[in-house]
């Protein structure tokens, strides 16, 4: 009975998988939970969500699940065994309870009368005398049959909250980032470019040198060390600040804390629209300036450069000479663009704008020739790529 | 025999099916959580009130999946067998067991904590998928299988730094310890402190709550971090009547550094603190 509720979860995008709704099963099936719908919640929620991001779509799919159940509430009705609802009176009544239920016939008789009242009753119903929902003596008496569903016989020590309302309140909205970015999935994306060298301490034992050594050494023993593996990858981030990027700071500061973290060699210059004679080392963009001569000399060929701007301006932004809109530039920004390709082979341009656009801006297109495909978008799967471009220069971004 | 929380720890319904579930099917259980939501003290817990051993293994940012399993002492054997030690065809010598291998091999049930898991590389639960499943691994220097005498009750807490992959998250359970509400808060400080007067408690809780209802610090103070500030609070004999002027009055509350644990934050609390008494 519960595949529907399985497929309806799949349906709609929760990545819950045919092992989980079996172990779904085993665990109802090893009466892991008491029969009630709270606990049936916490129970499917700890087997289907494995991301807290997840916990708010499964509170609303359990929560629009379970009132269209409601709907066809009788014959759902027909389907819970009765040892559920023993169970659970069992639990419910004090002796003295249980007595008086024997005097109005025995349970199974008060059972058959329950189900003869939803086959009548088709709506929610409280208070009133004849239908479920009287109170008293009858176990049926707090909530009736409404999207709480089976746990007929309400929970009475107070203090929690009925299931209905746990999921309503969404307590885990705030997690729910979907399709958003954020520093981890940029993190995991950036770990991609790794290039492990030994460097430093030898702590390693060298199996294979020993190996060699030692039989050198007519069987006497000659232990070899080595140094562990690091990464040793360096990059170099170039950010584009101010003007058209203000609308992409909180990406680009998201990917500039998960750069930080990520690689232990990261240096990161700024400049405005494209890159001319100077980069300043302050994304205010005031006092300290470094020539981007300095930049080439200073950074050899190693350093895997990642330029982030949306490559949005005016052509003669790149084309002419003086053209930059904030001072004299006696060289264009193309050929500068020409003297940092041509030093550094490994670079990548990472867009924020919309890849769907970019063929509309025509300063995008230029950049984008210039890097010979190798403009990204700022998205996961973009940074993913263009990591693999880093790393093997075969790569390109080909849409 | 279920997990229902105890005297020292309080657990959350969810919380108890949770571990219940995990504890029956025999599957991992996987916690995750704000930091100081009782993550790693659930294992110790849970141990106590099932009344089994733990063993605790402690994941770094320079642990090997290997090494929850056994390693192997290369360099100690070719020393010995240069200096002719016995026992160099014993090979168990110069096998250290780690914490699975123990956890495997106790005579009864024992609950494993891996604490931290997210600290290690991330091919690191990728290296534990089958042992985790199957609850065995091959020694391949004895040659023979290790398998569990008893599925130990497996507690895994992750704190977010990174992602665990999918076919690792399939085989275990999942539990999101969220910030406990105010009713669930005032237990777990019952449960702490038993005999505390009423206005210390409500007085302290809404300073707390108030706390963290400011959006933009750095670090929110968690509950282990309330525990910390009440006992302060008792030491320092702050009496609930004193707290209650607090809630109203712009100065910062007493031993505030047990709740704010950076400089920024506090000096963005006690400007907040102090706005009602700017001129403009």
């Amino acid at each position: 009975m519960f595949l529907d509720f399985f497929l309806y979860l799949k349906q709609n995008k929760l990545p819950v998988t045919i092992t989980e709704y079996l172990t779904l099963l085993e665990a109802l099936d090893k009466d892991v939970v008491e029969y009630d719908t709270t606990d049936f919640y916490y129970l499917s929620k700890t087997v289907f969500v494995k991301n807290e991001i997840f916990l708010d779509r499964f509170d609303v799919l359990f929560g629009q699940y379970f009132k269209d159940v409601s709907a066809i509430g009788a014959e759902l009705f027909a389907l819970i065994p009765e040892d559920w609802l023993k169970n659970q009176l069992d639990r419910e009544f004090s002796d003295e309870e249980k007595a008086k239920i024997e005097a109005l016939g025995g349970l199974e008789k008060l059972l058959d009368r329950l189900k003869e009242l939803f086959e009548e009753q088709k709506e929610r119903h409280q208070g009133g005398n004849k239908w479920i929902g009287t109170g008293g003596t009858s176990p049926f008496g707090n909530n009736g049959y409404n999207p709480e569903g089976i746990k007929i016989g309400n929970n009475k020590s107070g203090g929690n909250k009925s299931a209905v309302k746990i999921w309503e309140d969404r307590e885990f909205q705030n997690y729910d980032d979907d399709l958003e970015l954020n520093t981890r999935n940029i993190k995991m994306a950036l770990r991609r470019l790794r290039i492990l060298t030994r460097e430093g301490v030898e702590d390693e034992l060298d199996l294979e040198g020993t190996i060699q050594e030692t039989s050198r050494n007519a069987g006497l023993l000659d232990i070899k060390m080595q140094a562990t593996k690091k990464n040793k990858v360096k990059v170099l981030l170039l950010l584009d600040v101010g003007g058209s990027m203000d609308e992409h700071v909180e990406l680009c500061s998201e990917l500039f804390s998960a750069a930080k973290y990520q690689f232990k060699n990261i240096e990161h210059l700024y400049f405005h629209n494209c890159i001319y004679e100077t980069l300043w080392k302050d994304n205010e963009r005031r006092g300290d300036r470094i020539s981007t001569w300095e930049v080439l000399h200073k950074y050899n060929n190693d350093w895997k450069i990642i330029i982030v701007g949306d490559a949005s301006m005016a052509t003669y932004e790149l084309t002419s000479a003086r053209g930059s809109i904030e001072h004299y530039n006696e060289e264009s920004g193309l050929s500068w663009l020409h003297k940092m390709s041509g030093h550094f082979p490994n670079l990548v341009w990472l867009n924020p704008t919309t890849s769907g656009y970019w063929q509309y801006t025509q300063s995008i297109k230029i950049i984008r020739d210039w890097t010979e495909n190798r403009m990204f978008p700022l998205t996961i799967s973009g940074i993913t790529q263009a990591m693999k471009c880093l790393k093997n220069s075969k790569v390109r971004n080909e849409n | 025999m279920s997990f229902q929380g105890t005297e020292k720890y309080v657990a959350t319904r969810a919380l108890q099916v949770a571990v219940n579930a995990a504890v029956s099917l025999q599957k991992p259980l996987l916690i995750k959580g704000e930091p100081g939501t009782g993550k790693t003290l659930l294992a110790y817990e849970v141990a106590t009130a099932l009344g089994k051993t733990l063993y605790s293994w402690n994941i770094k940012s320079t642990t090997f999946a290997q090494q929850g399993l056994y390693e192997y002492d290369a360099v100690a054997r070719l020393r010995d067998s240069q200096l002719g030690g016995e026992d160099i065809n014993n090979l168990e010598h110069y096998i250290k067991k780690g914490k699975l291998w123990e956890a495997f091999e106790a005579d009864e049930q024992v609950v494993l904590l891996i604490d931290e898991i997210d600290k290690a590389d991330i091919e690191f639960p990728n290296d534990l998928l089958y042992e985790l499943d199957k609850m065995e691994f091959y020694c391949y220097e004895l040659k023979r299988v290790i398998k569990a005498k008893h599925r130990p009750i497996i507690i895994i807490t992750s704190n977010n730094e990174k992602e665990l992959p999918d076919a690792f998250l399939r085989r275990c359970f999942f539990h999101y310890i969220s910030f406990p509400d105010r009713e669930t808060m005032k237990q777990i400080v019952d449960v702490h402190y038993p005999k505390l007067e009423e206005t210390l408690i409500s007085n302290s809780l809404s300073i707390f709550y108030g706390i963290r209802d400011v959006k933009a610090l750095k670090k929110k103070p968690s509950t282990s971090e309330l525990i910390d500030w009440i006992k302060l609070l008792l030491v320092g004999k702050v009496s609930g009547d004193l707290l209650e002027d607090f809630k109203t009055n712009t100065e910062v509350p007493p031993f505030i550094g047990a709740l704010l644990k950076n400089e920024q934050d506090t000096g963005l609390y006690e400007a907040l603190r102090n706005k009602t008494k700017r001129p403009y």
